[in-house]
C-alpha cells in the first residue's frame, strides 16, 4: 500500500509502501527557492528494508572517485539508527523522476543533501518505531532505537527493523520536518572514516567500470575524428578496414558542426577493439578543410598581448578610482600572467555500451551527466528520451570531462548503424585530441599598495576565450567579484575575448583552477613589493569584518583568516629554518562553498628542478565532515592534482589540433613527485559542504610562491618552467 | 591463431592475431577484465600483470610473445599469493583508492616490489611505483598501503 506524509506540505512528500517484501520508502523535498533558482530539480532517494534486517539504499549520483557511493548512503544510515554492517548500496540508474536531478560536479552532493538524506533515514526510523509502538501497544515516546532494533526503554523489548519491517503499512508517514535529527555527539556511522563500499571489488579487479561492460553478441568499435575540431571527412578507404581480419562494418559518421554533439568521422567495428582499431588504421581519411585549421596557441597568445596593449573590450567592475590610486600609491606592481589550455585524461579513457532494439536504446556509460546525455542522444537520434535507459556505472575518474557526454552519443550512432550492441572505445589520442579543455588564458595586472601595506588599488585586463567578453567560451569566464574584488577601494577588472575554435569546459574547479594561480601569485607579489610577511599581508588584506559583500556575492573573511591561521600554524610558517634554495610559500581561495589556505615548502635544485617537500592543508567545510577517510583522500588527491597541473600539464595547438597524444608528450605526477600532504579539517558551525574540488586552486600559487621564496624568481606560466629556475 | 596461456593456474586458449596484445586477449577474448586499459603504450601502468612473477605492461606484450609455460597472474589471482593477499588487506584497510580503476596495476607493481624487497625503503618505492600513474593521485596513501603490508610503520 501506498501512504502519504500526514501534515506535510506540498514541499515535503513522502511516499512509503510496505508488504511483505518490507518497507519502501520514497522520499522527496522540493527544493529551497535559491536551489530552484539555480535550476535544482526535487531530490528522491530510496530506502528498502528487507525482512532479514538488510537495508539496502540507492545511490543517485553518478561514482567517479570521489566517494559518493559510500558517503551519501552514511548519513541515511546514521539517522536511521541501523548498523554500517547491514547496509547494502546500490548504483541507480538515471531516472531524474525518481531521484531528481543525477549528477556529479560542483563539489555540490553533501550540501545539497546534507538535510534531505538525514530525514531520509530520520523518517523510516520513526515508522519502525511507530510500528513497534502499535505492535506493543504503548506510546512511541516509551520507544528507542539501538543497532536495527526497536528498544522498548523501559522493559528492553526489542524487534528487529527487519521483522517491523512489512507492519509499516498500518503506519502514517510524519512530516520531516516534525522529526528531531539526531545531535552530532550521537553519531555512529557519520564522521567516522569508513572505507568506500566497493572496495573489496576494487582491489581484487571485479568489473565495475563502463570498460568492463560485455552484453551478449556485443561488437567492440574505435571511431576516428579529425584533429581540427569539426572538419568533415573529405575521402576514407572503408574497403581497407573492412578487409581487416575481424572487422565487420566501417562507415561514415555525418555528424554536426556543434562542439558539444555528434562530430563527424568514421566508425569501425569489430569482433574485438584490437581488430576494430586496426582496421581504423587502415582507413587512410582525408579531412575537408575547416575554418579553425590555421588557429594555435602561439596565435592565441601573440592576439591576447595585442588586445592588452588597448583598453578592454568590456569593463565589468569598476571601483573607486584606480587609476588614480595607482598614482598615489607608494609602490606599484605590473605583471603578465598565463596559463594553458589543460586536459582531464580521466584513467578510463571514454568508453559506452549501447544496445538499439525496437526503437529503444539501452546504455551502459561512465558519466558524470547521465540525463544530459539522454537529452543529447534523444536529439541527435530522433528518439523520444523515454524510450533511452541510461545505466550508470562506476567512472574510472571524471575531474569534469563525463559532464559532457560526447562519447554517450558515438556509440548510440554506432550502435543504431552496426545493429548489434556496441562497446564504443576511445584510445588515449583520442581523449587527449578531443578533450573539453580547460581553457587557457591571459591576466594583465597592475596594483598599488601603500606605505602601511593596505592594497589600495587594483587593476586586471583579463584576456580570454570567447564570441565576445559577456560571452565566453564554456568554463572561460571570470566573476566580477572575483577575490580581492570587495577588499581593494579601488579595483577594476576589464574583459577582452578571442573566437575559439576549440571544445571547453569544466575541470576540477574551474575557473578557480586557474584564477587562484594567477590572483593569489600576484598578491604574493604585492606583499613582497609591501615588505611583508605574506601570510601577515593576506590576513591585512582579508581585514577585520567578519562577511565582506552581499549575496551571493557575500565572502566570509572570518572562516578565511582562520584558515590562513591554522596553515601558518600547522607548516610552522615564520619559525622554520630553511636551507639553500628551500622556500615556503602562502595561498588561501574560496571556491565551492571551501575556505582553504595552503602552504608548501619547496626546494628548487640548482638545475631548476622543483622538488615539493611537503603540503600543509587548512580546510573550512564546515561544522561536520561525513566521512573522515574519503575526505582526506580528496584533499590530498586534489592538491596532488593541482602540483601536476602546476609542473607538467599543458595543451598546445597548431594547424588547429591538439599536438599531445599520450602520457608521453602530456606527462602526469607520479610516485616519487608526490609530497606528503597534511591536512586539518577546521570545525566551524557552518552547514557541512563539498570537498571533490575546493582544495586544488590553492596548491598551485602555495606551490609557485615558495619558489619565489626559495629562488627569487616568479612563475607568472603555467606549467613552471624549470630551466627559469637554474642556480 | 590458437595461443594457449596459463592464466591465474588455468590453461586457457585464445584465437586472436599474433600482433593482439596480451590486455585485449585477456579482457576480450578471455573475458579478464581486471587489468585495465590506460594508454597503450606502456606508460601508466594499468594494465600491470605478473609474467612469472615479474611485472609487465601488458597493453604492450603481444600476445605471440608470451611462452605457453610462462604463468600469468592478473588482479583476479594475486590475492592466491601470501604476499598478493596482504597487500589487498592493505590497500583495503587504508582505504586506498579513489577511482580505483588504476588499482589494479598499483598492487600488482607492488606485490612485485615486495616479493624482491620485503622492506622497500621510501626510494624504493618511487623506483617501483614509477610506472604506475594514479590520476586521482592517491600516492600518499599507495606509500603508505605498501609500508603496512611490509609490516613497516605507516603515517596517514
Amino acid at each position: 500500500m501506498t501512504l502519504q506524509a500526514t501534515g506535510a506540505s506540498r514541499r515535503d512528500f513522502i511516499q512509503a509502501s510496505a508488504s511483505a517484501a518490507g518497507l519502501l520508502l520514497t522520499f522527496s523535498i522540493a527544493p529551497k527557492a535559491g536551489a530552484a533558482e539555480a535550476g535544482v530539480k526535487p531530490l528522491n532517494a530510496y530506502v528498502h528494508v528487507a525482512p532479514d534486517g538488510i537495508v539496502t539504499i540507492m545511490a543517485k549520483n553518478p561514482e567517479i572517485g570521489q566517494g559518493i557511493k559510500t558517503s551519501l548512503p552514511m548519513i541515511i544510515a546514521e539517522e536511521l539508527d541501523v548498523p554500517w554492517e547491514m547496509v547494502r548500496i546500490e548504483q541507480a540508474d538515471n531516472d531524474p523522476k525518481a531521484y531528481g536531478r543525477q549528477f556529479a560536479g560542483g563539489s555540490m552532493a553533501t550540501p545539497l543533501h546534507w538535510d534531505d538524506h538525514r530525514r531520509v533515514g530520520a523518517v523510516a526510523r520513526a515508522m519502525l518505531i511507530q510500528a513497534a509502538a502499535l505492535a506493543w501497544n504503548c506510546p512511541t515516546g516509551e520507544c528507542s532505537t539501538d543497532k536495527g532494533m526497536v528498544v522498548h526503554v523501559s522493559t528492553r523489548r526489542k524487534a528487529s527493523y527487519g521483522s517491523l519491517a512489512a507492519q509499516c503499512s498500518a503506519v502514517n508517514v510524519p512530516d520531516p520536518k516534525s522529526l528531531t535529527l539526531k545531535d552530532p555527539s550521537a553519531y555512529k556511522i557519520i564522521g567516522k572514516a569508513t572505507p568506500q563500499y566497493d572496495t573489496a571489488k576494487i582491489v581484487s579487479g571485479q568489473p565495475l567500470f563502463g570498460i568492463d561492460v560485455r552484453r551478449p553478441g556485443m561488437l567492440y568499435a574505435s571511431y576516428e575524428k579529425a584533429g581540427v575540431f569539426g572538419a568533415k571527412v573529405a575521402s576514407c578507404d572503408l574497403d581497407a578496414a573492412k578487409a581487416v581480419k575481424g572487422v565487420r562494418g566501417a562507415f561514415v559518421v555525418e555528424g554536426g558542426t556543434a562542439l558539444d554533439g555528434l562530430l563527424p568521422g568514421v566508425a569501425v567495428v569489430g569482433d574485438s577493439w584490437w581488430a576494430a582499431r586496426k582496421g581504423r588504421k587502415a582507413l587512410n581519411i582525408k579531412w575537408a578543410d575547416h575554418p579553425t585549421s590555421a588557429q594555435s596557441s602561439a596565435g592565441f597568445a601573440k592576439r591576447a598581448h595585442e588586445l592588452a596593449a588597448g583598453a578592454p573590450q568590456m569593463v565589468t567592475r569598476h571601483d573607486g578610482d584606480v587609476d588614480a590610486a595607482l598614482k598615489g600609491a607608494a609602490k606599484t606592481v605590473k605583471a603578465a600572467y598565463a596559463y594553458p589550455f589543460i586536459a582531464h585524461v580521466p584513467m578510463e579513457p571514454q568508453n559506452c555500451t549501447a544496445e538499439y532494439k525496437d526503437g529503444k536504446l539501452e546504455i551502459w556509460a561512465p558519466t558524470q551527466n547521465p540525463e544530459s546525455g539522454r537529452q543529447l542522444v534523444a536529439r541527435t537520434l530522433g528518439l523520444k528520451p523515454d524510450d533511452i535507459t541510461i545505466h550508470m556505472t562506476r567512472c574510472g575518474g571524471g575531474f569534469g570531462r563525463r559532464l559532457s557526454n560526447d562519447y554517450m552519443v558515438e556509440a548510440a550512432w554506432i550502435a543504431r548503424e552496426a545493429k548489434a550492441p556496441v562497446k564504443l572505445l576511445w584510445t588515449r589520442e583520442d581523449d587527449v585530441r578531443h578533450d573539453f579543455y580547460r581553457p587557457g588564458g591571459f591576466h594583465f595586472f597592475e596594483a598599488g599598495v601603500d606605505a602601511a601595506g593596505n592594497v589600495v588599488a587594483w587593476k586586471n585586463h583579463f584576456v580570454t576565450y570567447g564570441e565576445a567578453p559577456d560571452r565566453p567560451a564554456p568554463s572561460a569566464g571570470m566573476s566580477a567579484s572575483e577575490f580581492p574584488a570587495r577588499f581593494v577601494p579601488n579595483y577594476q577588472l576589464g574583459v577582452s575575448a578571442m573566437p575559439l575554435g576549440v571544445p571547453t569546459g569544466p575541470l576540477r574547479a574551474p575557473g578557480s583552477n586557474a584564477l587562484a594561480f594567477v590572483h593569489q601569485s600576484f598578491i604574493d607579489e604585492l606583499a613582497h613589493a609591501a615588505g611583508m610577511d605574506p601570510v601577515a599581508f593576506q590576513l591585512k588584506l582579508l581585514g577585520e569584518e567578519k562577511i565582506v559583500g552581499q549575496p551571493p556575492a557575500a565572502y566570509n573573511a572570518e572562516r578565511m583568516r582562520g584558515v590562513l591561521k591554522a596553515a601558518a600554524e600547522m607548516s610552522g610558517w615564520g619559525k622554520t629554518q630553511l636551507a639553500a634554495r628551500t622556500g615556503m610559500g602562502v595561498a588561501c581561495y574560496f571556491s565551492h562553498q571551501g575556505y582553504f589556505a595552503e602552504v608548501a615548502k619547496v626546494h628548487v635544485a640548482a638545475d631548476g628542478q622543483v622538488k615539493v617537500d611537503k603540503i600543509w592543508v587548512a580546510a573550512d567545510v564546515g561544522h561536520q565532515i561525513v566521512n573522515p577517510s574519503g575526505a582526506l583522500n580528496q584533499v590530498q588527491g586534489a592538491v596532488i592534482d593541482g602540483l601536476s597541473a602546476a609542473l607538467f600539464q599543458k595543451i598546445t595547438i597548431d594547424n588547429g589540433a591538439v599536438q599531445q597524444g599520450n602520457f608521453g608528450a602530456y606527462p602526469l605526477l607520479r610516485m616519487a613527485d608526490a609530497p606528503p600532504v597534511e591536512v586539518k579539517f577546521l570545525k566551524t558551525p557552518y552547514p557541512p559542504t563539498g570537498l571533490g574540488e575546493p582544495a586544488l586552486p590553492p596548491a598551485i600559487p602555495a606551490v609557485t610562491n615558495a619558489i619565489f621564496a626559495a629562488t627569487g624568481k616568479r612563475i607568472r606560466e603555467l606549467p613552471i618552467d624549470t630551466s627559469l629556475l637554474k642556480a | 591463431m590458437a595461443y594457449k596461456l596459463n592464466v591465474n593456474g588455468k590453461v586457457l586458449t585464445a584465437d586472436v592475431d599474433p600482433d593482439t596484445p596480451l590486455l585485449w586477449t585477456l579482457r576480450d577474448t578471455l573475458g579478464i577484465t581486471g587489468p585495465k586499459f590506460g594508454c597503450g603504450v606502456g606508460a601508466c601502468g594499468a594494465c600491470t600483470v605478473h609474467l612469472d612473477g615479474k611485472p609487465i605492461r601488458s597493453c604492450a606484450t603481444p600476445v605471440s610473445s608470451v611462452a605457453e609455460t610462462a604463468r600469468i597472474t592478473t588482479i583476479e589471482g594475486i590475492g592466491a599469493d601470501a604476499v598478493g593477499r596482504k597487500v589487498q588487506a592493505a590497500w583495503a584497510e587504508l582505504d586506498v583508492a579513489q577511482c580505483g580503476y588504476c588499482q589494479p596495476g598499483q598492487i600488482m607493481s607492488a606485490t612485485a616490489l615486495l616479493k624482491s624487497k620485503p622492506r622497500p625503503t621510501d626510494a624504493d618505492i618511487d623506483a617501483a611505483m614509477s610506472g604506475n600513474i594514479c590520476r586521482c593521485a592517491t600516492y600518499n596513501r599507495i606509500r603508505a598501503a605498501i609500508k603496512r603490508a611490509s609490516g613497516q610503520p605507516v603515517e596517514v
